[in-house]
């Protein structure tokens, strides 16, 4: 097969069948994909929880991860945050014309990895290519379907005054991997982006604590942003304090360097937690336990006062609004 | 690395916070620099403070004080057919008369982001059929790498690099404030960044001709603490003059090889300061022995007439007359995502740091 991908691997003839047989079929052994049809055919039973989203990261592979794996586990964590039990996903290749076929190769391996992790499994999908100059070597769709066990209610109009605040690790990492990586900053090697699957992590949460009201993955507009949106639906107030939000030592420095505040930096591998207070030590013990939790802290509280705002308390023991972010710090980071 | 861990020290801020508490004058200080405007607000830092004590923002952000027209300028620029406009991101943004250079750029113009003059002499040497021109917006802390980027690309011969020079130098600006008479303040916390370039020495006709303490501050907690500390000692005794609170970057000479250097490619002339209006020796004009460099010479930029946005107080924010939250249009028709003045738009702009940072009541 060539090494580039040309225009016909697009065209649903022969060459599309090789892409297809030589790119993906071999990496997704699955019963539902092995059939090959139009759609794969599932069981389903009681509630479901469906997501989509698109990948257009750049650069496609950073320190950490790559479009791939990114793709896999934000649409993972998306149905593990929703309290569900990720188990499809569909992924969609809007590939440009010339794109090294051996890069793709690379990228979907680290798909298939990702889904071998969650335990999910890729079960339809679809290949296109466009022309050079019309897409940016490769752009990902996705959706993934999941199932809600019982007695589970998460969102995020559920959280209540009084409720701890847990955040399950360092914020910023996947965003300034991808600004270290674009802007060539040197000194910023220990900088890798957390692109994970959450899904065993929700499922350990949800075990101790199945009142869980609300969990939500920070990703764009990163935890300001998330809190922000939380404290809105759920017409509640916040107490943050910024001492107690873990950042790494080099993604602080970074951040301080471009100006940037590590609670508007966009995670792929965090989440958020809004647990009733008599639970959060619980929560927060499992999650220690868990590799993805390990750094996890209580950050703040839920409060009936100033409904929809967030408050940040400073190490300076002062108080400030933290707002949503406005604008966009860094385009193109999922 | 932990940047300047001991000057965001809690407890060491919050002692000298105590100190600042136990003096007994009161007083109106401005903070000149926006970084300590977004810095004072970030932390909280006033909420620390006795009532007394009432900090104002002053005219110390290079994006909010580029006057109307050379906004105005910077897009038509950008419009000239083949042209790529470098400039730092924050001036995509502010809206000019007729449009921002990130509707230019929507519209067709190459306007590329960059986070140096590094960048922009990289971007002329891969595209030589292409004249490449840095918007040079800053002050005395950017002035030295503008100058660098000339000098180099004339040693290096690249001859599709310029410059549009808007940078401007601050203490010409803080005499036309002071001799306006417009603000009343006993005491300047002097910028950071600027005074590692020109030290402390520009600032001493401060405390000789207007009796007005100074005191030139870092950007941390502890750093703005202090500083606001050696203010209210100074004014206690009665005994205005320039000390320094930010002795790990700041010395009375500044950085003679970057004077040199400003001095080699740069001459003074009158700039137009948003909200200030002309003041002369202030802006930064590339000498004739660089003209190959200089964008105001090499192209003829032609803009409308310059009109500032209806309603927009920038102007009276910039000059410490009002506080942003006395605009009407602060946080209503004027927000970061929709700008009307440039204020809301920089960093070091304090209508964007008041809203992105106030406190619980909006102040």
């Amino acid at each position: 097969m060539e090494n580039k991908i040309l225009m016909a691997h697009g065209s649903g003839g022969k060459l599309t069948h090789e892409l297809i047989n030589r790119c993906f079929a071999g990496r997704f052994k699955n019963q539902w994909l092995a059939r090959l049809d139009d759609a794969a055919v599932i069981d389903s039973c009681g509630r479901m929880a469906f997501t989509t989203d698109s990948y257009v990261v750049t650069p496609l592979i950073f320190p950490g991860g790559d479009i791939g794996k990114l793709a896999v586990c934000g649409t993972v964590n998306d149905l593990a945050v929703s309290g569900a039990v990720p188990q499809f996903l569909s992924l969609a290749f809007i590939i440009e014309e010339g794109f090294p076929v051996a890069d793709l190769e690379k990228i979907v391996d680290s798909v298939a990895m990702a889904a071998g992790e969650a335990g999910v499994h890729v079960v339809t999908g679809d290949t296109k290519v466009v022309q050079r100059g019309k897409a940016d070597g490769l752009f990902i769709n996705t959706a993934g379907i999941g199932h809600i066990l019982d007695g589970i209610d998460v969102s995020g109009a559920n959280v209540k005054p009084g409720d701890a605040v847990i955040l399950s690790g360092t914020v910023g990492d996947h965003g300034m991997a991808i600004m270290a990586q674009r802007e060539g900053l040197r000194f910023s090697g220990d900088i890798f982006s957390d692109c994970a699957p959450l899904n065993e992590l929700t499922a350990d949460i949800l075990k101790v604590c199945s009142e869980t009201r609300c969990m939500r993955d920070p990703t764009r507009g990163g935890v300001a942003t998330t809190l922000n949106e939380i404290a809105g639906q759920s017409k509640v107030g916040m107490l943050i304090d910024d001492g107690a939000v873990p950042v790494r030592p080099s993604v602080r420095a970074t951040c301080e360097l471009l100006g940037l505040d590590p609670l508007y930096i966009a995670n792929e591998g965090k989440l958020l937690a809004f647990v009733p207070a008599e639970k959060a030590d619980a929560v927060l013990e499992t999650m220690h336990r868990h590799r993805y939790g390990g750094d996890a802290a209580i950050i703040g509280r839920v409060t009936d006062e100033h409904p929809g705002r967030v408050v940040l308390r400073t190490r300076l023991g002062t108080s400030r609004i933290l707002v949503m972010l406005s604008g966009d710090i860094l385009p193109r980071i999922c | 690395m932990q940047p300047a861990a001991e000057f965001r020290d809690s407890d060491l801020a919050l002692a000298i916070a105590e100190r600042i508490r136990r003096r007994v004058v009161t007083a109106r200080l401005m903070e000149f620099c926006g970084s300590h405007t977004a810095a004072i607000l970030k932390y909280g830092i006033r909420q620390l403070l006795p009532q007394g004590v009432e900090m104002l923002s002053g005219p110390g952000c290079p994006v909010c004080v580029t006057d109307q027209a050379d906004i105005d300028r910077a897009v038509a620029l950008a419009q000239i057919p083949g042209i790529i406009l470098c400039t730092f991101g924050d001036m995509l943004k502010v809206p000019g008369t007729y449009s921002t250079l990130q509707e230019a750029r929507a519209e067709g113009a190459d306007v590329r982001t960059v986070y140096s003059t590094l960048d922009a002499l990289e971007i002329a040497v891969s595209n030589p059929e292409r004249p490449v021109v840095f918007l040079g917006v800053g002050f005395e802390t950017t002035a030295p790498t503008i100058a660098t980027s000339i000098v180099q690309a004339k040693s290096e011969g690249i001859k599709n690099y310029s410059v549009f020079s808007l940078a401007k130098m601050c203490p010409p600006v803080m005499e036309a404030l002071l001799a306006g008479g417009e603000i009343r303040i006993d005491g300047i916390i002097c910028p950071g960044h600027v005074s590692a370039v020109i030290g402390s020495k520009p600032y001493e006709f401060i405390p000789r001709d207007y009796g007005i303490a100074c005191v030139v501050a870092g950007f941390e907690p502890v750093d703005i603490l202090q500083a606001v500390d050696m203010l209210l000692g100074q004014l206690e005794i009665e005994k205005p003059q320039v000390e320094i609170a930010y002795g790990r970057s700041v010395s009375h000479e500044g950085n003679i090889r970057a004077q040199e250097l400003l001095a080699e490619v740069f001459e003074m002339r009158p700039a137009r300061w948003r909200g200030v209006g002309e003041v002369s020796n202030s802006g930064y004009a590339i000498r004739a022995d660089y003209a190959g460099f200089d964008a105001e010479k090499r192209f003829e930029i032609k803009s409308g007439p310059a009109r500032e946005p209806a309603g927009c107080r920038c102007g009276d924010v910039l000059r410490g007359v009002i506080t942003p939250v006395s605009c009407p249009l602060f946080g209503k028709a004027c927000v970061p995502e929709r700008p009307v003045g440039p204020c809301m738009v920089s960093g070091e702009g304090a209508c964007a740091s008041y809203y992105s940072f106030g406190g619980v009541d909006g102040k």
